[in-house]
């Protein structure tokens, strides 16, 4: 592989980790969906790219099915659900954006010493793609458990995925199979998810957890 | 051949539980199921013996394409196998004659016969595997099955608590034997036992696995200090399935103990005999001690089996002890000690636990001090206890002698040993034995003298009837092989030589025909044992006694009433209790060893209620293990209750953090 290729795959992988941070930080509820959209692109033109440099045509239609559904279907949806449910407020996380942000970089850093001390042997687009991989799937989990809005945690959800989906375009040789399981993977847990916050909205007239929480009768 | 009748006949036993199921409202089912067990364990028993006594050349093995698709599941019948594939089948012959009549009693008989033919199934799976899946799948189903028998008679509290302590206990073992299993295979992965046999393990791995394979297989068949659920369970369940369990389900653990130790495992140290020495040891005597405390005639049973697996493993810490040492006569000699021992046992544990059982069906009682006067109603359930009394208390010239005998000499041979650790030890251990035998012998007079002798202490003994003539033959047939096993010795040895020889390479010396002749264990200007003359001895002084006496004595028999000391109290009640026997030896032992106190509860000069005497007992192991471990896991449980109550992200936030944790870790270690 020359230089341009590892360059700009480098550049998307990087990109995808950057707005995971954006994802991060962000805290009103259409400016997400709108990093959101911005995050399933990026991860659309990195799996476009990586077909292209490694000559593998079928990620072309894992590119393909990211960018439709990731970047079109699914931001529009959650976009009605957040207008019919009225429920554009700002976001409430858990600690102050600060030490989430400085959490999400030592996240990044942990990624690359594993990845990169564990793989001496592979290829270095392989290793570099994986590493970024890791650093999106640790910083999705981190908003999963820093926001306290149903929304915001199905998106951190969602941009788990979209790290699962660079790792698996990142390994060369991997079964398009697997890849179109795990966009309808991620397509079910959105449409499940989706079913779930009318529930909860049609049951407390609210998506907030903490007042789920309160209803259990649970202590904080 | 013979390995593929014992599996056709495991298979037939388990279409035979799954039948029981379609035939529910069929109501001759019961005599249906146990007749068919009874058959299907009669082909398995002849299998067996031919494969023990004429086929022993040859090792049949059978490789079937289930179970592990990378494994298979392997079947191998070598001598070991086919000898304890003996003692389990005839184990099935006995009690499914026996359940044959005792059946009928049975309340809610589709809560047992389901589950009887498929616990013969599992047992005879673990005797039969030759690979770490099958033995371990057909431990836990032989685990499986068992509580659910144990359960059976659910309306009762007791039973209810005495299975769920089995199935801790079960689980327990059964997860040991797997990280016993798991270091045998070692990270290549050969789970067949043949990968095993050809394997030489180092030192520390050969320990940890003896000492996994001690707590996995001794917690089935009750050893100190994991026998605590035994007495609890095996009274639990109906009779016929406590003497499957009783006589045939711990051979089955000791199978597995040997099969481990003796035939997959190599080299050992000489220390790990010291541990089965002092395990057994202190299993034997404190099993008899127990027992001479019960009151209830199952359960005092059942800690006899914890009783004679101590002597069973006392043998076989003989047989390793000796072995390690490069004295193969003297471990040929301990095991066949232990071997013969475990037929012994399996024989006259069966024929006590189903005489118990006519007992109990006869008067509804387990209590000891509710029975007496039995001989007068039952002569021929009395007749068949009474031998089995005298083999289980080691007297001569029944079986329990002649292998209690053989593990004595044993004993003897230890100052061949260099080490003075096992010389010292072994000593001990033999004076643990006398002791164990000899409270033994003073637990079955109380145990026979209180049922059977006396006046009856309560209606229902005064009312029971003789039990039927299929329980009946049941019960003869285990006494007369009682019989024969002591008669015949020597030809229990020689038949056990190809065991013998395959565990320790050498056997026994070939023990002369015919087979009245002297059993020799080591030279025959050493010691010797003429059971057969001893028999006739034995008779022929009786027959003179008692010839004499009638000669002399001039009146014919004269009944009257049992003599109460010259106070002439109708109430049966004044004689002589099970309590009262124990008490002298509850002095002497059982306050040291279980901390035994009573308590007099004396009224004052004018109060009008009576007085009482109370006894309080206490188990070691209880106390000493079971206990402390009770409160840590209750604590635990405490302290990590309001992990229950976490909000959904407070879960994922520590699934998270795991990952963290363990990334930084794999970060640091490479």
């Amino acid at each position: 592989m020359n230089t341009f290729d590892f360059d700009v795959a480098h550049l998307l992988s990087g990109s995808l980790v950057l707005a995971s941070f954006v994802l991060l930080y962000q805290d009103r509820v259409y400016a997400l969906l709108h990093v959101f959209t911005f995050h399933a692109l990026v991860l659309s033109l990195s799996v476009a790219w990586q077909a292209f440099a490694q000559g593998a045509p079928h990620l072309y239609i894992t590119a393909g099915v990211a960018l439709v559904f990731k970047a079109i279907l699914i931001p529009v949806a959650l976009r009605r659900i957040v207008v019919q449910l009225r429920i554009h407020q700002i976001l409430e996380t858990v600690g102050g954006i600060g030490p989430t942000m400085l959490a999400g970089i030592s996240l990044v850093a942990l990624s690359l010493v594993v990845t990169l001390r564990t793989t001496p042997a592979g290829d270095r687009l392989s290793r570099e793609d994986l590493a970024f991989a890791l650093a999106v799937i640790l910083l999705g989990m981190l908003m999963i458990v820093t926001r306290r809005n149903a929304i915001s945690q199905v998106i951190g959800f969602m941009s788990l995925e979209n790290g699962l989906i660079l790792a698996a375009a990142g390994a060369k040789g991997m079964p398009l199979v697997v890849e179109i399981s795990v966009a309808f993977a991620v397509l079910i847990a959105f449409i499940v998810i989706g079913i779930f916050l009318f529930r909860i909205r049609e049951r407390f007239d609210t998506v907030d957890i903490l007042v789920v929480d309160q209803f259990r009768g649970e202590r904080r | 051949m013979t390995l593929v009748v014992a599996l056709g006949c495991s298979a037939a036993l388990l279409l035979l539980g799954i039948a029981s199921l379609a035939m529910r409202s069929f109501s001759g089912r019961s005599t249906l199921v146990y007749a068919g067990t009874f058959a299907v364990s009669l082909v398995s028993l002849a299998s067996s013996l031919a494969q023990l006594l004429f086929l022993s050349g040859v090792t049949p093995t059978v490789t079937l394409p289930v179970g592990l698709p990378w494994l298979g599941a392997h079947f191998r019948m070598d001598a070991l196998s086919s000898l304890f594939l003996a003692i389990l089948s005839w184990g099935g012959v006995s009690t499914s004659l026996f359940a044959l009549g005792y059946g009928r009693h049975e309340p809610e008989p589709g809560r047992i016969l389901p589950f009887f033919p498929l616990f013969l199934t599992g047992m005879s799976w673990v005797i039969l595997a030759d690979d770490a899946y099958v033995f371990l799948f057909a431990w836990e189903l032989m685990s499986v099955t068992s509580w659910a028998l144990v359960v059976s008679h659910h309306r009762e509290e007791a039973n209810l608590q005495a299975g769920h302590l089995y199935l801790i206990m079960a689980v327990f073992g059964g997860f040991t034997l797997l990280l016993a299993f798991g270091l045998l295979a070692n990270s290549a992965g050969g789970y067949a036992f043949s990968a095993m046999r050809s394997a030489a393990f180092p030192s520390w791995t050969a320990g940890i696995v003896l000492l996994l394979a001690t707590i996995g297989a001794g917690s089935k068949a009750g050893l100190f200090p994991l026998h605590v659920w035994l007495p609890q369970a095996h009274p639990a369940a109906p009779s016929h399935v406590s003497a499957l369990m009783s006589g045939v389900m711990t051979k089955v653990a000791v199978y597995g103990f040997v099969r481990i130790v003796f035939n997959l495992l190599r080299p050992h140290s000489w220390e790990s005999s010291l541990l089965l020495l002092f395990l057994g040891g202190v299993t034997a005597v404190l099993g008899v001690l127990y027992a001479l405390m019960q009151h209830d005639l199952k359960r005092l049973l059942a800690y006899h089996t914890v009783e004679n697996i101590g002597i069973i493993f006392i043998g076989l810490g003989l047989a390793l002890a000796f072995a390690t040492n490069q004295i193969p006569w003297a471990a040929a000699l301990s095991l066949t000690a232990s071997l013969f021992h475990t037929i012994n046992h399996s024989l006259f544990k069966s024929l006590l636990f189903l005489g118990s059982g006519a007992v109990l069906a006869a008067t509804g009682e387990r209590d000891m001090g509710k029975m007496g006067g039995l001989i007068h109603r039952m002569p021929g359930t009395t007749v068949a206890f009474l031998l089995g009394s005298v083999a289980i208390s080691a007297l001569p010239p029944l079986n329990g002698f002649a292998s209690e005998w053989l593990t004595f000499q044993a004993i003897l041979v230890s100052p061949n040993l260099p080490q003075w650790a096992l010389k010292f030890l072994i000593v001990a251990v033999g004076a643990l034995l006398a002791l164990s035998a000899a409270l033994a012998a003073a637990c079955f007079v109380k145990a026979f003298g209180m049922s059977f002798l006396g006046r009856p202490r309560s209606l229902a003994a005064a009312e029971a009837r003789e039990t039927d003539p299929w329980s009946l033959s049941a019960l003869f047939l285990n006494a007369l092989l009682c019989l024969l096993a002591g008669l015949f010795p020597g030809s229990v040895v020689n038949a056990l030589g190809p065991v013998v020889q395959e565990l320790v390479g050498q056997t026994m010396p070939q023990q002369s025909q015919p087979f009245w002749a002297p059993m020799v264990p080591i030279a025959q200007n050493r010691s010797s044992y003429d059971a057969f003359f001893l028999f006739i001895l034995i008779v022929l002084t009786g027959l003179a006694v008692t010839g004499l006496v009638r000669w002399i004595g001039f009146r014919p028999i004269r009944r009257s009433a049992a003599w109460d000391c010259g106070y002439p109290d109708p109430s049966p009640s004044t004689q002589y209790t099970t309590a009262s026997f124990a008490q002298p030896i509850r002095r002497v032992y059982a306050s040291s060893v279980f901390g035994a106190r009573e308590v007099v509860d004396m009224p004052l000069p004018g109060e009008e209620r009576p007085a009482r005497i109370t006894v309080k007992i206490h188990d070691p192991a209880w106390q000493g293990l079971y206990a402390p471990i009770i409160q840590i896991v209750s604590f635990l449980a405490d302290r990590l209750n309001p992990m229950q109550f976490l909000t959904i992200r407070r879960y994922l936030l520590l699934g998270f953090l795991l990952l963290v944790f363990l990334l930084l870790l794999l970060s640091l270690w490479i």
